[in-house]
This record gives C-alpha cells, structure tokens and sequence, in this order.
C-alpha cells in the first residue's frame, strides 16, 4: 500500500518535473529574443562590441545611454505618435462600420447573414502582400501617399471584416427576447439597442477596440509600402527601417526602442487572445 | 415666411414616413450591414481586380497607366531565375515551418493542459512572438543572430561546437539563413497553433479518455487512436491558418536578409515588394504577387471545411 503510494508520488514528480522542463525550454525560445532586447538596451557600447565578454552579463556597470539617445536623437517618440494615432482612428472607423453590420447579420438577415459574416471572415484571410501594389496606387492616386491617412484609410480593411465577424458571435449570444421585451416597453429600436444590447456587448466591444488597436501597431508591409517620409512613419516600420546611425545598425538603442514599442502591443493582444483564438475555431459553427 | 413654411411640412412628413420605412426589418438590416460589405468591397475586392489588370499591363510608377500587353508579365516572370527561386522559397519555409510547428505545438499545448500554479505567466512569455509586432521582434533576432557577436557564436565557444573566435554568419550563408528564416516562422506561427490546439485538446471528451484508460488503453493507444484523431480538424484548422500567413509573410525575410545573400532567400511577397514598390514595377509586381492567390484560395475553403467538423465552441 505505501509501497504504491510512494510509486505514485514518483511518477507524479516525475511528470511535473518532465513539465516544467518542456515549458522552460519552449519560454525560452519564445521570450528570448526579447530578453535579448531589454540586455542589450542597458549595456555600454565597449561591452556590447566586445566578442571576449560574456554576452549574458553585464562586464561594464548598466548605462542608461540608449534609452536616452532613443528618446532625444531618434524620431522615436514621433512614430510612436503616429501608431497611436493611426491606432486610435481606426478603432473608430472599425466600431462605427462593424457595429451596425455584425448587429444586423446576426438578429435580421437568417441563413444570409451566415453566409455574409462568413465571407467576411475570407476577406480577413486576404494578406497585405497581395494587395498593397494595386493599393499603393489607390493611395497615390488620392494623394494620401506620405501621410498617415493612407493608413487609416486602408487598415480598416483587416480590423473591419474580424471585428464584424467577433462582434456577430457577440450579438449572437445575447437573447434577442431581451430587446422584444425593449421594444413592447415602447423603445425604438435604436432605443432598444443602445440600451439593453449595447450594454450586454461590451466585453465584444473592448475586444474589438484592443484587437483593432493592435493590429494597426503590428502591421508592416502597408505602412513600408505607403509612408517614405520618415517623420511619418509607425513604429513598426520606423524602428527596423531608419534606426540606424548612419550606415551602421545601433544595436542598443534599436534594442531598447523595438523592446519598448514591442511589450505594450503584446501585452494589449495578450488580453484579447483568447477571443481571437475563438474567432477561428467558430468559423465553421455557423452554417 | 408662408413658402418656406410649406416647404417644410411636406419635408417633415417624409422624414416621418422615412423613419417609419427604416424601422421596417427587410430595409434596415441591409442599410447597417452595408457600410462594411461597402468599404470592403471598395478596398478589397476592387483592389484585387484593379491588381489583376496592373498584371496585364506595362504600367511603371512613372507611367501608371501603361498599356494592355496580355499575359506577357507571367510569361516573362516564370523563366526569371529570381522567380523560380523565391516560388521555391515561399514554399520551402513554409512547408518546414508548419511541419515544425505541428510537432512542437502538439508537444507544448499536452504540457500545458490542465491548471497549474503560475499558468497565466507561462502563457505570456509562449505568445509573446505571436502578440508582439513582428517587424520589431525579428530586429531581436536580427541582434541574435549577427555577423559577429551573435550570443548563439558564443554559446557554440563556450560548448566547443565552434572553435573560438569564429563566426558562423547565421544570415550570411545561403543554407544557414534560409534554416534561420524558417526558425524565425516556427518561432513566431508556434504560440498560435498551441493556443487553438489547447482549446481542442480542453475540449476533448474527457469520459471517453478515461473509459479507453479503464480498458487498458495505454499512452500512444490513446493518442494514435483518440486524441489524434479527434483533434484533426482543429489542428487543421490552426496549420493552414498558419500557412496562410507564412506563406504571404515579408516582414521576416524583409528584416532578417531583405531576401540575401544573393536572392537565396527571396520570397514572392518580398520579390514583389522589390520590383513593384522599390523598382516602380508595378505591373510585375502584382503578376509576382498573384502567385499567392491560389494557394490563399485552397487553404480558405479548406480552412472552412475543416472549422465546420471542428465546433470547440
């Protein structure tokens, strides 16, 4: 009896040690890179350039020198100006189109409304990289090339088919009895929506919000393919094209800005991951 | 004074008439869900056929219009050397990544089932190469692996893998960048497929786990003949997801090799970033860039097929 307690303490040690050892290697992999980041943002040039130091350590006392530099020589807090704007726009541009549609897809349109918010799914499926050439010359030919509204114009097409699929699924789940209810209480039915529906949605929406947020801070190849003017950029595409001193990379301060500009976006989408995660895996659900 | 009077009343009894019209179910639905289909229509799917005719045309950033040449683009991009090596590419990082990721992520989302102490955290540090931009996380790599004070060269030092004081130039040989775009797309496609597959494998009917372990049913039973089979369409659905996206991807060979050392790393995306938005091709450019439709149309249908057998709702 004790004897096959004892075996069981074993193996179960054995099967939390053998767990903690297969997560540690794969956290390892995964947040290495920005550990690496977040080092060498604090190191000193003659300990970084220095192949005899130990790279995991710092051999010189930490500088704050790149943060510093980041901060008054670059255009970093410019860009970061920029994405926060973009940002913040197309938020507002996806709520104000996604809303209504993911609300009427899901209460009004039946079999229809299926079929439309499945393909609007297919258009999120559609990458930049096939469209951003005919869409350079959209934005030229609208003279928006160079600005951030180039931006703002185009990144809706990624926030709006996802959020209005997300914001279905949402609408989806809140009984429309409630609203009928709204409705033979004498509410219009904007009245109705605004202040049973609405309400209930919320969690959907902040997801939305966050998600849209986000996907503007990550995107790269329409910013690249849109915006020369380096003042204008975001700092997605800012930091990995025009962080360098003079022709050479400067690895502390491109560190410390890619790490700095990185963390917040990631811990935003962190948030709302599980959401996306249950946006692909309804996909199908809904025939 | 009485005209304008006038005029305003038969205004204010279509208004009326209009508010009742749009309180109808069959007018309204449609007028909400019509800015969205509208501006997606406008800057999608107008865009795409706007591409397909920049295709059949000669048209350069200097001459944007250009002149109707048929297929002579495509004919002319498939005997490039160039194009053949970043069609080839394309679909070499992106079978070895998705191979990798299906692997590992099996691996990693069985060791994260179940709740133990500190999960929240662990999943953190696992999507941050999902949830953070990826152009600034690949600079990461970049500093990681570096021409000559790449931490991996130390390490290798320190093992005696590498004799000391030799570089490896992890992007400045052809093989070895190649294998290090991959490793950056396994890196950064691996936390999406483990956090769909997690959500399979919480799903998976537990009574029927335990009733195949009451009968005797071992490990790699279970897994061969259960789980695995059980989780097929959500696995799919997660692979083809990520190819997808690694097969469309240019911020990853864009910032690691910007397609070098010669070309060897090139992709489509990438190539067409090159001769349409940099060299002002525009019209090769989106021919290069059309080769990713078919293979973006087939994993969509089957994306949605698999997800319609899938259901962890």
């Amino acid at each position: 009896m004790a004897d096959r307690r004892r075996r069981g303490d074993w193996r179960r040690g054995l099967r939390i040690g053998g767990r903690a050892l297969i997560l540690g290697a794969f956290c390892t992999f995964t947040a290495f890179p920005f550990a690496w980041m977040l080092i060498t943002a604090f190191k000193r040039n003659s300990d970084l350039y220095n192949p005899v130091n130990n790279p995991f350590w710092f051999n010189e006392p930490p500088t704050l020198e790149h943060l510093e530099y980041v901060f008054t020589k670059t255009l970093f807090a410019n860009w970061i100006a920029n994405t926060a704007l973009v940002g913040v726009a197309v938020v507002g541009i996806t709520l104000l189109l996604a809303l209504p549609a993911g609300y009427s897809l899901s209460r009004f349109l039946g079999a229809w409304g299926a079929r439309l918010g499945v393909g609007m799914f297919l258009v999120y499926l559609v990458p930049p990289t096939l469209l951003f050439i005919p869409l350079a010359r959209v934005v030229s030919e609208l003279r928006l090339h160079n600005t951030l509204w180039s931006l703002i114009l185009i990144y809706p097409t990624i926030t709006v088919p996802f959020a209005t699929w997300l914001l279905m699924g949402f609408f989806k789940s809140i009984p429309p009895e409630l609203e009928e209810q709204a409705l033979v209480d004498g509410y219009s039915r904007m009245g109705a929506f605004l202040r049973v529906t609405l309400p209930l949605a919320v969690p959907g929406i902040i997801a939305v919000v966050i998600f849209s947020f986000t996907i503007s801070a990550q995107e790269f190849v329409y910013a690249l393919s849109f915006v020369t003017n380096v003042a204008r950029k975001t700092v997605s595409v800012g930091v990995p094209a025009d962080m360098v001193r003079g022709d050479i990379f400067d690895w502390g301060p491109l560190m410390a800005s890619a790490f700095l500009a990185s963390v917040p976006v990631a811990v935003l989408y962190y948030f709302v991951m599980d959401k996306f995660v249950r946006g692909f895996t309804t996909a199908g659900a809904i025939r | 004074m009485r005209s304008s009077t006038a005029a305003v009343r038969p205004l204010t009894g279509v208004l009326a008439r209009g508010g009742r019209w749009l309180r109808r179910e069959r007018v309204l639905a449609p007028l909400l869900v019509l800015p969205a289909f509208g501006y997606v229509a406008l800057l999608v799917g107008l865009p795409f056929l706007y591409a397909l005719y920049l295709s059949l045309t000669d048209a350069t950033t200097g001459n944007p219009y250009g002149a109707f040449i048929g297929l002579r683009n495509f004919s002319e991009v498939v005997q490039d050397r160039v194009f053949r090596a970043a069609l080839k590419n394309t679909f070499v990082f992106t079978l070895s990544a998705q191979g990798a990721v299906i692997l590992l992520s099996n691996i990693l989302a069985r060791a994260l089932s179940g709740d133990f102490r500190g999960k929240g955290f662990v999943l953190f540090l696992l999507l941050l190469p999902w949830v953070a931009p990826v152009s600034l996380s690949t600079i990461g790599w970049l500093w990681i692996l570096h021409a000559r004070f790449s931490v991996l060269d130390w390490v290798g030092w320190q093992l005696g893998l590498l004799p000391h004081g030799q570089n490896t130039f992890w992007l400045g040989k052809p093989n070895l960048a190649m294998f290090s775009v991959v490793m950056v797309h396994v890196w950064r496609m691996l936390p999406f497929a483990t956090v769909v597959l997690l959500a399979g494998l919480t799903a998976l009917p537990r009574d029927l786990l335990d009733q195949a372990e009451v009968d005797g049913a071992g490990f790699w039973r279970k897994l061969v003949q259960i789980e695995l089979p059980l989780l097929l369409p959500i696995m799919s659905v997660a692979v083809l997801f990520g190819t997808i996206f690694t097969f469309t991807d240019m911020a990853v060979v864009y910032v690691l090799t910007r397609g070098g050392p010669f070309d060897t790393t090139q992709v489509l995306s990438s190539l067409a970033f090159f001769k349409g938005i940099v060299g002002g091709n525009l019209s090769v450019g989106a021919a290069i860039s059309l080769f990713l439709f078919p293979v973006l149309l087939v994993a969509a249908v089957l994306i949605l097929r698999a997800a319609r057998r899938a259901e962890v709702t």
